[in-house]
């Protein structure tokens, strides 16, 4: 029977090793170093802040990996020997495998910061760096004040974790606008407010320029580029995003670049390996996506996608429209299709914001057709299945306004905007045609 | 490292959970209100009774509202489930067991010992805690207090400024809103104030029973009693209105709103259960077991009592009915045959319509018990003997009465909030919720719509469903939730920070999907994947 062996547990390898027993009978073995059984890491946060304890954030039973015969092995890979089809464990063991897939994640980036590597430094990505941070900052008696370095999806997050504990949080973001890399100006801005809101010291345009530490060799302040400001704190948050976690493979004959390099079939160059999540590198980027997409979706599409080609019926990974979300505190965020942070040469956007300052959207467009490209919705909760459609049929801006309220997914007896939205829309854009 | 470490254990205790002064205020003054009903408990003869509950029952609401106040007026709008594995009373801690048992020491002797609580012997005077709420009662229905009206009275209260507490923490969200609005209205004028001002109405010559009209059989198991049956008929037009609204309720009205609305529009924005599990609950709502097994024990422990409550039921009013049919139309055999006939036609219906929709072993479950009522039914024919299902009736009827009316639904349904759960009752005792299940699971036009591919099986869902539903195993997998136990309190849909849930009446065609391949990904290995 051939052995299929997944390095990683996250959605990625559990979604291929579900979708492999789904089409096959082959054996299955998932490795991890990480916890023993498959959890949400995108519920790692709530962990910190009480709403969930650990076994909350496994989506399935214990039990469930017998009863479908998925192997589940705790180790730490150390080394991938391509020929002879062996991994071998940190601790001595070995494993042989036929087929192989790396679905490994990523891990917090680093950028050579002075004092990066102290005590009292964290990232924020797996189970392990939850549970230093339930030791270091477990209440604001023990950590004083934190400071978050790089103003992304998981800074935020972490700063809402510590507000939950009533630490005081710093927040240095490098761009002048929280996120403004991928969120347009107007959405970006409701942020910043948002966050303040949120009695977090946001500080734009800000740089980390070291972190020292007391005697103990523990994280003990933080001082900021060009201002020479010090910052005491007991706590030191690296979140400016994140890279492949593929070091032991680097070592290996599988061909490397940030990630482990793929092609469309998400095979790597050695026949029988195959990379698939955030630690995979796709050697020309599939449409507007980057090359490496460390998202939760793209992953578990990755892992359906490699499924389908080990079991017999080999397709190539491409992916649908494009369609993400997040939350930001209170408030939530979904993106479908693509609005850029400018708008692309040829395209306008369309960006509505209610009063309350929670609630915003903006559509990115073909000024010369009016072909619609995407959506940015802030606290307005929109259908998928319909916006996906619209993406499909070519539809434009206008049509998107008109019809807006079939996109609608907000919980019934919620107040509505879109009369509001198509009313500004028309004021500015719409063409007389329709 | 393979920590498993358990947060809410952490050396130092998160110190965001710590009450903080003005929380610590309104406790002490709902602790002090609290502390007059147990002064009157043990006696205490207050001078001033009128008074002394006022106070009591101010201070209470006063501590309660000034918490809620500063809980959540002081913070944003949005969720508010900061800690909550971390606090003692709603993680199972000390706090949680002291509450448990003190409300589990209270149902116990409100039910079987209700003399402590001072009720009066026959043609004596209240005493104790029953004593100090004779001004209300005398006030409202012209008599003495009982332990049913210090109950209905604490109960009433605790919705409405437990409703408030809810209010507050959702108040970004208007289902809950206005949910929850409802809840406390239908406690308040139906299940409260009606059936006092009716007992008003009561003199020698004419007479109601108790009637919580929102309160529908079988969860009001006694509704038919020959008792009831008596006072209905001699009250003239109003009581046989009456009669007519508590049968129509059950075989009109609920199949009616059920399939428009699904369950919830008894579960969650009606029903006195509902009501208390929703507001003083709420604190309890994730302690439910959410494990397949847990799964398993609530759909035989909840059909059983639905067929133990029909055979009550149906044994109860056949022993009342007389054999001959020039005195009345509705005789014994009468009844038996319309009862059985019932049964069938609804078998018959879903047998028909729905067989593919019914897993396995729900099937074996509809056959097994449509077998056993028909069984009992034929002996009946056969035997001729006076005794129906084999049972006396009114053993039958005390059986029900202890077991389920009043230990499962009061002491373990409410009394265990803080260690299984606020809807322990609703979900593996209660009939009514048997019955709005089964039609809600087969016929009716609510769901919960997942949104695509848009679910990061974060839990939260899961975790808050007080049902006890694994919703996150449907929503990441793109499936629409039907399932017969579900309330609609629309918490899960509140709590997920992806917007992925919606619940929504809309039509019967594809309300129940499933989906290998959820959407976003290559649209035709999509189409290849989920044709099959």
């Amino acid at each position: 029977m051939e052995n299929i062996v997944i390095i990683g547990n996250g959605i990625s390898g559990v979604t291929a090793a579900r979708h492999i027993r789904k089409l096959s009978d082959k054996k299955i073995t998932i490795i991890s170093a990480e916890t023993e059984h498959f959890f949400s890491r995108t519920a790692l946060m709530y962990i910190y802040m009480g709403h969930m304890k650990y076994e909350h954030t496994k989506p399935y039973e214990d039990w469930f990996w017998k009863k479908n015969r998925i192997d589940l092995k705790f180790g730490f890979v150390q080394t991938i020997d391509t020929k002879s089809q062996t991994l071998s464990f940190k601790d001595g063991e070995s494993l042989q495998y036929d087929k192989l897939i790396i679905a490994t994640g990523s891990k917090s980036n680093k950028f050579g910061w002075p004092g990066q590597d102290l005590n009292g430094v964290l990232g924020l990505y797996s189970k392990l760096d939850l549970d230093a941070l339930e030791i270091l900052a477990p209440n604001k008696e023990v950590c004083k004040r934190a400071v978050i370095i790089g103003g992304g999806l998981i800074g935020i997050e972490l700063a809402e974790m510590l507000t939950t504990r009533n630490i005081p949080v710093t927040f240095l973001v490098r761009e002048s606008s929280f996120w403004n890399g991928v969120l347009p100006k107007g959405e970006s801005e409701m942020i910043n407010r948002h966050i303040k809101t949120h009695h977090i010291d946001l500080r734009l345009s800000s740089n980390l320029k070291e972190i020292t530490a007391d005697n103990d060799g523990r994280a003990n302040s933080v001082i900021v580029e060009k201002t020479g400001e010090i910052i005491t704190c007991n706590l030191v948050g690296l979140t400016a995003g994140v890279s492949p976690n593929i070091d032991f493979i680097k070592t290996s004959d599988i061909e490397c670049d940030k990630g482990v390099f793929v092609n469309r079939y998400l095979e790597t160059n050695i026949e029988n390996i195959y990379a698939i999540g955030d630690c995979a590198q796709q050697r020309e980027p599939i449409g507007n996506r980057r090359s490496i997409e460390a998202v939760w979706y793209t992953g578990r599409m990755m892992g359906e996608t490699v499924a389908q080609t080990i079991c017999g019926n080999r397709i190539a990974y491409k992916p649908g429209h494009w369609f993400n979300s997040a939350k930001f505190f209170d408030i939530e965020y979904q993106t479908y299709g693509w609005v850029f942070a400018k708008p692309k040469e040829g395209n306008a956007h369309f960006h509505w914001k209610h009063e309350d300052d929670t609630k915003c959207i903006t559509i990115e467009f073909e000024k010369n057709s009016n072909l619609f490209l995407g959506i940015n919705t802030f606290g307005i909760r929109m259908k998928h299945e319909v916006f996906d459609r619209w993406l499909t049929e070519k539809r434009s801006a206008d049509y998107v306004m008109e019809y807006l309220k079939d996109a609608n997914f907000d919980p019934e007896f919620y107040s509505t905007f879109e009369k509001d939205i198509l009313a500004n829309y028309s004021n500015q854009y719409k063409t007389a045609a329709l | 490292m393979r920590t498993e470490l358990n947060t809410s254990m952490s050396l130092a205790k998160p110190d965001s959970q710590a009450l903080n002064k003005t929380q610590k205020i309104a406790v002490a003054i709902g602790v002090l209100g609290f502390f007059i009903l147990i002064l009157a408990t043990f006696n205490v003869n207050f001078p001033n009774r009128v008074f002394f509950l006022t106070t009591s029952l101010v201070m209470m609401s006063l501590g309660t509202i000034l918490f809620a106040n500063n809980a959540y007026l002081t913070k944003t709008k949005g969720i508010k489930n900061d800690g909550v594995w971390f606090k003692s009373i709603s993680s199972r801690g000390i706090w949680g067991w002291a509450t448990g048992i003190l409300l589990t020491a209270f149902y116990i002797v409100l039910y079987f010992k209700a003399e402590w609580l001072g009720l009066a012997s026959k043609n004596g005077e209240n005493t104790g805690l029953v004593a100090l709420f004779d001004p209300l009662s005398r006030l409202l229905n012209g008599g003495p207090a009982s332990q049913w009206f210090v109950y209905g009275t604490l109960y009433t209260v605790a919705i409405l400024v437990f409703g408030y507490k809810f209010m507050l923490k959702y108040r970004h969200n208007r289902y809950e809103l206005i949910r929850t609005g409802s809840v406390m209205f239908f406690q308040l004028a139906f299940a409260f104030l009606i059936p006092e001002f009716m007992a008003r109405l009561n003199s020698d010559t004419f007479h109601l029973p108790y009637y919580d009209l929102k309160s529908i059989w079988p969860l009001n198991y006694y509704n038919f009693e020959q008792y009831r049956i008596n006072d209905f008929i001699s009250a003239g037009n109003i009581g046989l209105a009456l009669l007519i609204f508590g049968i129509a309720s059950i075989f009109i009205i609920t199949p009616i709103l059920t399939y428009k609305y699904g369950k919830r529009w008894y579960c969650s924005w009606v029903c006195g259960c509902g009501g208390l599990a929703e507001t003083a609950g709420d604190s309890f709502r994730h302690l439910s077991d959410k494990s397949q097994f847990a799964w398993k024990v609530e759909r035989w422990v909840v059909h059983s009592v639905l067929v133990f409550v029909t055979l009550m039921t149906t044994a109860v009013i056949y022993s009342y009915l007389g054999t001959d049919s020039s005195k009345y139309w509705l005789t014994k055999n009468v009844f038996l045959l319309s009862v059985a006939g019932l049964l069938t036609f609804v078998f018959a219906l879903v047998m028909i319509f729905r067989r593919e929709q019914l897993a396995k072993d729900a099937k074996y479950g509809a056959i097994g018990y449509f077998v056993i009522i028909m069984a009992l039914l034929g002996m009946h024919y056969f035997s001729g003997t006076d005794k129906v299902f084999l049972f006396d009736a009114s053993t039958l009827k005390k059986t029900y009465g202890f077991l389920i009316g009043s230990i499962f639904s009061g002491v373990i349904g409410t009394g265990f909030y803080p260690i299984f759960g606020n809807r322990v009752w609703c979900r593996f005792g209660c009939p009514m919720a048997a019955i709005l299940g089964f039609q809600q699971r087969l016929f009716s036009r609510f769901r919960i719509t997942t949104n695509g591919g848009q679910c990061i099986s974060c839990g939260n869902c899961s975790t808050y469903c007080e049902m006890g539903i694994d919703v996150r195993a449907y929503a990441q997998k793109g499936e629409n939730i039907v399932r017969s136990s579900c309330v609609g309190c629309g918490i899960c849909s509140a709590v997920c920070p992806r917007g992925v849930l919606k619940l929504e009446n809309d039509s019967m065609k594809g309300r129940i999907n499933s989906n290998e391949i959820l959407l976003g990904n290559d649209v035709d290995l999509m189409d290849l994947v989920n044709q099959k």
